[in-house]
């Protein structure tokens, strides 16, 4: 499980984090949704220890990460995989390469098993062919899926998306919003969704926590947000023009 | 920077203006601080390190910081020993001088300074530069946070290599700039007419001490760590998009030449 403890975090005095309280239980989907700029992804870097808080922690399986030497939180982030936002697919290496990176660098398997899985893990992500082939290559949605199936190659126990959807085309979007459900399913995958994609939440999510400048102002389930009552959340819901349900102010 | 009111004294203008400068001691300190920082941590090798994963990266690294190099260093090691020998012959216009102190000259010249400094040179905006530009578009591509969030140990996976491929190749380059320079020279000595190519060689030989290769050898190891471990620094801490790796690159040229000649220096009043 993962645990958010009133966490802050500034930058050069631009307080972009305050006092964030969040819980993430385990094999579910929690969709982390706010405006751009909203402190969205400064809250998934936190998660995996790629920023550390000015105050609050992050626990990770009962081990707070500020706690852990470096050795020990490397151990923690290899229970991780995350999908950033461009994808961040080394460059000098194929599609192919990319996948079977961490693969060959964690575990024990057999050249044949690392290539059967990252074989696996491409068709997944629907792009069998996309092997062989640079990132260049590849566009930006493509990329993002061999992101994906980097990620998920080593079969994590928690899995970071900032903004899976955003880029691709609706069909490869829903493509994306069925794995991710069918891994918190199937492999009771812990994932945490950092998106503004109300479709995909209504989706996938499980949970939801609503950042608003530096805050979670409001957390629930997709049944909890119709009721929910908070005007800034509802603001954020009606632009984008889902009819989920939710009050609105002609209503 | 602070603007002093209109009505300020001089004093306080002038303290105001050099304000900028009082800060580029504490700038350089902090800086000389996060350099060790990174080298000591990247060469903190993780317990569970893979060797096989390294040796792959340094391959590559060797070839690409070595055997890629050869063609340019050559180039330029060739004009320079070509040079010398043209400039000697200009200068050493005296009956009383034997016209073997040419390639005395030129032997000296290279060995001793020409064949390190020279691809050193040449390496700061090739292999610095690359290696610079490499790493800061996989930090503001996010491609360090991926290797962070694996659980890798980024600063190893990424310097060691670099540096380690730096250290190795470099001495190889110098042994390939002395021999290139010293044989272009004696194809200049030859096609000039002044001296034969035999003279030359027997000057060459006249005053040559091993201790000249030991010394162009150490110079060229200790430049291969300048070298890289300056342009992994600025790379691996660049900062914005394409703005900040142009700033890290053209950092690590000039950063590189500017403690090559310190290294050069402290070298020379070291070992000589």
């Amino acid at each position: 499980m993962i645990q958010i403890r009133d966490l802050s975090k500034s930058f050069g005095g631009n307080a972009v984090l305050r006092n964030v309280d969040l819980d993430v239980p385990e094999g579910e989907v929690t969709c982390v949704i706010g405006r751009s700029g909203s402190g969205k992804s400064v809250l998934m870097r936190h998660i995996v220890g790629l920023l550390e808080p000015d105050s609050g922690r992050v626990i990770v399986d009962g081990a707070p990460l500020d706690e852990l030497t470096y050795s020990e939180l490397r151990q923690v982030r290899r229970k991780f995989g995350v999908l950033f936002q461009g994808g961040a697919l080394f460059d000098s290496m194929s599609a192919r390469d990319n996948v079977e990176f961490p693969l060959r660098t964690f575990t024990d398997l057999t050249p044949n098993e690392i290539r059967q899985r990252a074989d696996e893990c491409l068709e997944l992500v629907e792009l069998p062919d996309a092997g062989p082939k640079k990132p260049a290559e590849l566009s930006g949605g493509q990329q993002k899926r061999v992101a994906l199936a980097r990620a998920i190659a080593i079969e994590p126990k928690y899995i970071l998306y900032d903004e899976p959807t955003s880029g691709l085309d609706p069909e490869t979007s829903n493509t994306i919003d069925e794995l991710i459900h069918r891994l918190g399913t199937t492999m009771g995958t812990t994932s945490v969704v950092v998106t503004h994609d109300m479709h995909s939440v209504l989706s996938i999510a499980d949970r939801i926590a609503f950042v608003h400048e530096g805050t979670i102002p409001w957390t629930g389930t997709v049944d909890d947000l119709h009721r929910a009552e908070s005007e800034t959340l509802l603001a954020f819901v009606r632009a984008n023009e889902y009819k989920i349900g939710v009050p609105s102010e002609t209503a | 920077m602070e603007v002093p009111p209109s009505d300020a004294s001089l004093a306080a203008r002038v303290r105001a203006g050099c304000a900028p400068l009082w800060r580029i001691p504490g700038g350089l300190l902090q800086g000389f601080g996060a350099y060790c920082l990174l080298m000591a941590e990247a060469f903190n090798l993780p317990r569970d390190l893979r060797p096989s994963l390294y040796a792959r990266n340094l391959a590559t690294q060797m070839v690409q910081v070595g055997i890629d190099s050869i063609p340019i260093v050559s180039l330029a090691t060739a004009f320079s020993g070509g040079v010398v020998v043209v400039q000697a012959i200009y200068q050493l216009e005296n009956p009383l001088l034997p016209l073997s102190i040419v390639g005395t000259f030129a032997e000296q010249s290279i060995l001793l300074e020409l064949g390190t400094l020279v691809t050193a040179f040449v390496l700061c905006g090739r292999v610095g530069a690359r290696i610079a530009a490499e790493l800061g578009t996989m930090r503001v591509k996010e491609q360090i946070d991926a290797l962070e969030a694996m659980g890798l140990n980024s600063r190893s996976f990424l310097v060691v290599p670099r540096v380690l491929a730096g250290v190795l190749m470099f001495p190889v380059l110098y042994v390939v700039a002395a021999t290139v320079g010293m044989v272009m020279g004696g194809v200049v000595a030859e096609l000039s007419g002044v001296l034969t190519i035999q003279t030359y060689w027997e000057g060459a030989r006249l005053f040559f001490r091993p201790y000249d290769v030991f010394f162009g050898l150490v110079k060229s190891l200790v430049f291969g760590f300048v070298i890289t471990s300056i342009a992994c620094y600025t790379g691996y801490n660049a900062e914005g998009g394409a703005e900040g790796v142009g700033k890290a690159t053209t950092r690590a040229a000039v950063l590189g030449c500017v403690w090559v000649l310190f290294a050069d220096y402290a070298c020379a009043a070291l070992l000589l």
